[in-house]
């Protein structure tokens, strides 16, 4: 990476080439907004410093966040996963309908896993053994899936669920530090390690930046693929789970238009859409910005929907703004 | 010779929706009769209307996911006006509703022609922030029926020849689209993008200005939707269509354009409309329950890709066959 000048006389477009250096420090960007926005809320609301408020803060980005990872790789990979939020709403569906039968909290979270996994791969299978775009795949499943809820749930809801299974989106592991956020922890140092230390990271890299050079340099591409449906399957499975014991009860609708924000999250933390590039930081860090800004605003009674502007500015504003500082200083330079 | 001229696609999807209609009226012979086929036709109209601006979009390798979102604040905004200004004329309405969604439209396309933003990240930030500018401007609150003033409530009823004006509008956005994507610059510049967006730019054509084009019709035709809509179920609230942006993404992909651009027609969006809403329209009449909706056309998209994806591989085998033969 330290030849720039011979990337500058091999790209001749100025502009992806100072915008791919300031991506580079994408992750510093990302945090010095987390830490403004952190400091705004102190200031904005007497509230927010108290350790409960900032503990329960994190619910409103773990189950996401969870999701996030496995998105990553797989927007990395130059694929997209939109039924995400319709695999929780099966999954939960599912594990709704064991415990009517009075399915205890392993079976549970078999099933949840289980049936999250079966989701991954049937998307798995159009996309990699029929070669279909995933995006229409998955346009396709999310109705399917969230379909399948509604018919066996109609109107109605299940409850029920044994008390054991509440640690999940309840529970503490110590003090302050919920049960979501460790499983989030664990998450993302699993994640980090895996793309960033493993050949099966940089096959994933490779796939995204060139999937017919990644073939011919002998990475099973479609294997991969395979793998990365199921892990985007299996974290919808756990976020199910999590987001089930949190409410606890499951609605055919439950996480309605969570893959939008779980996409969201995935761009903000520096994943390029197009593939190829990206870091598991950036996505930990995204989603604490988008945490605290959701919980920030809630604290001064800023209506859910109009949180979803900051958000959306949020999305466009961090990608827009480099773009556009980038192109006035090129136009000073020519002028 | 003479196979190859019969659109292949859109004739397999018509003879879909004809044998759906078929085994509907084995179980209700009402539902083929010409009066509840115009009701269908009307209530596909405004899927039919976004249909053909979403699959402009889709044809320069774009997608439009804030088409719902800028229906939902379109009707809002004329909505409020009419309360506001009941005296305000019709065509001055439909004027400024077109005018806000193309405007909506261009803001979309402008990042993505000028900042170079991926179409999906830009079009899933602004549907977000549209949707938080209606919960702003109405402060959560509905606007119903009373509300608002008879005419503008009674335009897209009104019979105008046995169809309702809201059908006339969807015929005549369906000629109008078959016109300029067959007969005029701009459509074959649209197609030219998608199928291979280098080779256009040394044909002189500017792929981002384009692709800008196709964000403000896309636009354009959200805004007058959300009129439409609106003034059609006489109420207006922060939700409106929510969701219903994949519904016209899966239309598109039904009706057999290529998500990957360059590939599709206008009569396979409106074909592909049709579908979901003969879908809809026959669940309740046979007697199954509207629950099933979502599963059904789910199932319709996989399938629709899946032969599409199958249908296109084997047009090029057949180029080769015939290739080897020749020699």
């Amino acid at each position: 990476m330290s030849d720039t000048t011979m990337t500058a006389r091999y790209v001749p477009n100025r502009l992806n080439n100072r915008a791919h250096r300031v991506l580079r420090s994408w992750e510093a960007l990302l945090l010095v907004v987390a830490v403004g926005v952190f400091v705004l809320n102190s200031f904005a609301s007497p509230y927010f410093l108290n350790v409960w408020n900032l503990s329960d803060a994190t619910y409103n980005f773990t189950e996401k966040g969870m999701i996030a990872f496995a998105m990553a790789l797989l927007i990395i990979s130059g694929e997209i996963d939109l039924s995400v939020a319709s695999i929780i709403a099966l999954a939960s569906t599912a594990m709704g309908l064991a415990a009517q039968y009075g399915a205890g909290t392993p079976e549970l979270v078999m099933i949840g896993l289980t049936v999250g996994l079966l989701c991954g791969a049937f998307n798995a299978f159009f996309v990699t053994v029929l070669g279909l775009p995933s995006i229409v795949v998955t346009i396709g499943t999310m109705s399917l899936f969230r379909g399948i809820s509604y018919i066996v749930l109609g109107d109605g809801a299940y409850g029920g669920y044994p008390d054991s299974f509440a640690w999940f989106g309840q529970g503490y592991i110590y003090w302050v530090f919920t049960a979501e956020i460790a499983i989030f922890a664990v998450i993302a140092v699993i994640y980090g390690v895996v793309l960033h230390k493993t050949n099966f990271g940089r096959a994933v890299y490779a796939i995204g930046n060139n999937p017919t050079g990644a073939l011919f340099s002998g990475i099973r591409v479609q294997r991969v693929k395979f793998i990365l449906f199921l892990l985007t399957g299996l974290m919808s499975g756990v976020a199910a789970i999590c987001l089930t014991s949190r409410l606890g009860s499951t609605r055919p609708s439950i996480a309605a238009g969570m893959e939008l924000s779980v996409v969201t999250m995935v761009v903000l933390g520096g994943i390029n859409i197009l593939g190829g590039s990206g870091s598991i930081p950036g996505v930990v860090i995204a989603a604490f910005v988008m945490g605290l800004v959701t919980f920030g605003l809630g604290l001064l009674n800023v209506p859910g929907i109009v949180m979803s502007i900051f958000i959306g500015l949020l999305l466009i504003g961090v990608i827009a703004l480099p773009r556009l500082w980038l192109m006035i200083a090129a136009k000073k330079r020519s002028a | 010779m003479v196979l190859r001229h019969i659109p292949i696609r859109e004739a397999i999807l018509g003879a879909a929706i004809l044998v759906l209609l078929g085994v509907v009226s084995t179980r209700y012979s009402g539902f083929i009769a010409p009066a509840n086929l115009a009701n269908v036709f009307n209530d596909t109209a405004p899927l039919i209307i976004l249909a053909l601006g979403q699959m402009v979009v889709i044809l320069t390798r774009c997608i439009d996911l804030s088409v719902a979102a800028n229906l939902a604040l379109t009707g809002m905004v004329v909505a409020m006006l009419n309360v506001a200004m009941p005296g305000l004329p019709i065509p001055v309405i439909l004027a400024i509703a077109i005018l806000l969604g193309a405007v909506m439209g261009a803001i979309n396309g402008l990042l993505v022609w000028k900042l170079a933003i991926p179409p999906i990240v830009v079009t899933l930030g602004t549907m977000t922030i549209f949707r938080g500018i209606i919960f702003l401007i109405s402060e959560g609150k509905w606007i119903n029926a009373h509300e608002m003033s008879a005419a503008f409530t009674g335009f897209s009823r009104a019979a105008f020849l046995g169809l309702p004006v809201l059908s006339w509008i969807a015929i005549v956005t369906v000629i109008v689209f078959g016109m300029m994507m067959s007969r005029t610059a701009l459509g074959r510049s649209i197609f030219a993008v998608g199928g291979n967006p280098h080779a256009a730019v040394y044909t002189g054509i500017n792929v981002g200005k384009t692709q800008f084009l196709a964000f403000v019709l896309s636009g354009a035709l959200a805004g007058l939707t959300g009129y439409l809509w609106v003034a059609r179920y006489a109420v207006a609230y922060v939700d409106i269509a929510r969701g219903f942006e994949l519904e016209v993404v899966a239309a598109c992909v039904i009706g057999g354009i290529s998500i990957a651009g360059g590939i599709g027609s206008v009569g396979g969006a409106v074909l592909g409309a049709l579908f979901l809403g003969v879908v809809k329209n026959a669940l309740p009449v046979v007697n199954i329950s509207p629950f099933w909706q979502l599963a059904i056309s789910g199932s319709a998209i996989l399938i629709a890709v899946a032969f599409n994806a199958r249908a296109g591989r084997s047009q090029g085998r057949v180029i080769l066959k015939s290739a080897e033969g020749s020699v």
